[in-house]
């Protein structure tokens, strides 16, 4: 039996039907769960998928950070539920306090749609457990704010404890460390700005995003955080 | 009382401001040399009701604390005036929330 993941729809998140397809043919269950609702149900994982959550009025994620399922998905991830926020996601979760850091508008100031080279920085991850360091992979980004920023306390922390997950290798936005993705100190929560979703068949230009789904819901199988 | 709260946001010093640069240069271009230091911000206007201008300043800053602005890359500032009669600026700087991964909803968390 396929595990249950929830897919966070807030107003304006536009990629829940991709992150669903992708999820579906990895043989996983996905159910679409609308922000304004109470409960996250009976899930073993949680994807907040891209989009323009509430048009990205104020600051991308700003809002969204305050609706109501958020609660839920924020005691999931104490829990030690894998979470996934993919580009607006991982901004949703950056603005929640969830993850570290900031994204702010790319330094070349232009909204990007590409595919982009990354390298898996550490397996010690709820998405990369099933990728050696140094792995290659090339997985499109669509976003104008994108620009990982932290300050250099934050970014020492996060080389130490071995939490920087991907990198580009040519950094496309202006990211510090050419940061593409980051989790947190449990290594349950992930944020990227790539979209592994677009890149699961071989008619979207590549299926390397499927290595990292496929870690995603194996972590969600064994129901905890990655052992480290 | 009424007030007119005024929240100045703009990211914080040492955090790159592609937009500010790229308008100074644009300044640079039409002449005017010397403008140095720009920084793109946003402003918020808004009026609440309050006993007295620092408890007005106060809700000010909650509100910006809270959600209009980002402490990890943005500062704040924050005035408030009695929508009628005098002007004065209170100065107020949001802290710097330590970044951890720890799973938090702010206040309401």
């Amino acid at each position: 039996m396929g595990k249950r993941v929830g897919v966070v729809v807030f107003p304006g998140t536009n990629c829940e039907h991709d992150v669903c397809r992708a999820l579906e043919g990895l043989g996983a269950r996905p159910e679409l769960l609308w922000h304004g609702a109470r409960t996250i149900g009976d899930v073993d994982a949680i994807v907040l998928p891209g989009g323009f959550a509430h048009g990205d009025y104020l600051r991308p994620g700003a809002i969204a950070r305050f609706s109501p399922l958020m609660e839920g998905v924020s005691r999931f991830a104490r829990e030690g539920g894998p979470v996934v926020g993919i580009c607006n996601g991982f901004q949703v979760l950056t603005e929640a306090g969830m993850l570290p850091g900031a994204l702010q508008k790319n330094s070349g100031l232009r909204f990007i749609c590409a595919p982009v080279d990354l390298e898996v920085v550490t397996s010690r991850s709820v998405i990369t457990s099933g990728s050696e360091p140094g792995t290659k992979l090339r997985i499109p980004v669509n976003h104008f704010e994108g620009n990982y920023t932290c300050d250099a306390e934050t970014l020492a922390k996060l080389r130490d404890d071995d939490r920087i997950i991907l990198r580009y290798l040519h950094n496309p936005n202006g990211s510090v460390d050419a940061i593409a993705g980051v989790c947190n100190e449990g290594r349950n929560v992930v944020g990227l700005m790539p979209h592994p979703e677009r890149a699961s068949d071989p008619l979207l230009g590549s299926t390397d995003g499927l290595v990292l789904l496929r870690s995603f819901l194996e972590a969600a199988d064994r129901g905890a955080s990655v052992a480290v | 009382m009424r007030f007119e709260i005024l929240v100045e946001v703009r990211l914080r010093p040492g955090v790159a401001d592609p937009e500010g640069s790229t308008i100074e240069r644009a300044l640079s271009a039409l002449g005017f040399k010397g403008v140095e230091h720009l920084r793109v911000g946003k402003a918020f206007r808004f009026e609440v009701d309050a006993p007295d201008e620092a408890s007005a300043v106060a809700l000010g800053s909650e509100v910006t604390d809270r959600l209009l602005a980002n402490p990890v890359i943005e500062e704040s500032e924050v005035t408030a005036r009695p929508t009628s009669k005098s002007t004065s600026k209170t100065r107020h700087t949001t802290r710097v929330e330590p970044m951890t991964g720890s799973t938090s909803l702010g206040k309401s968390g």
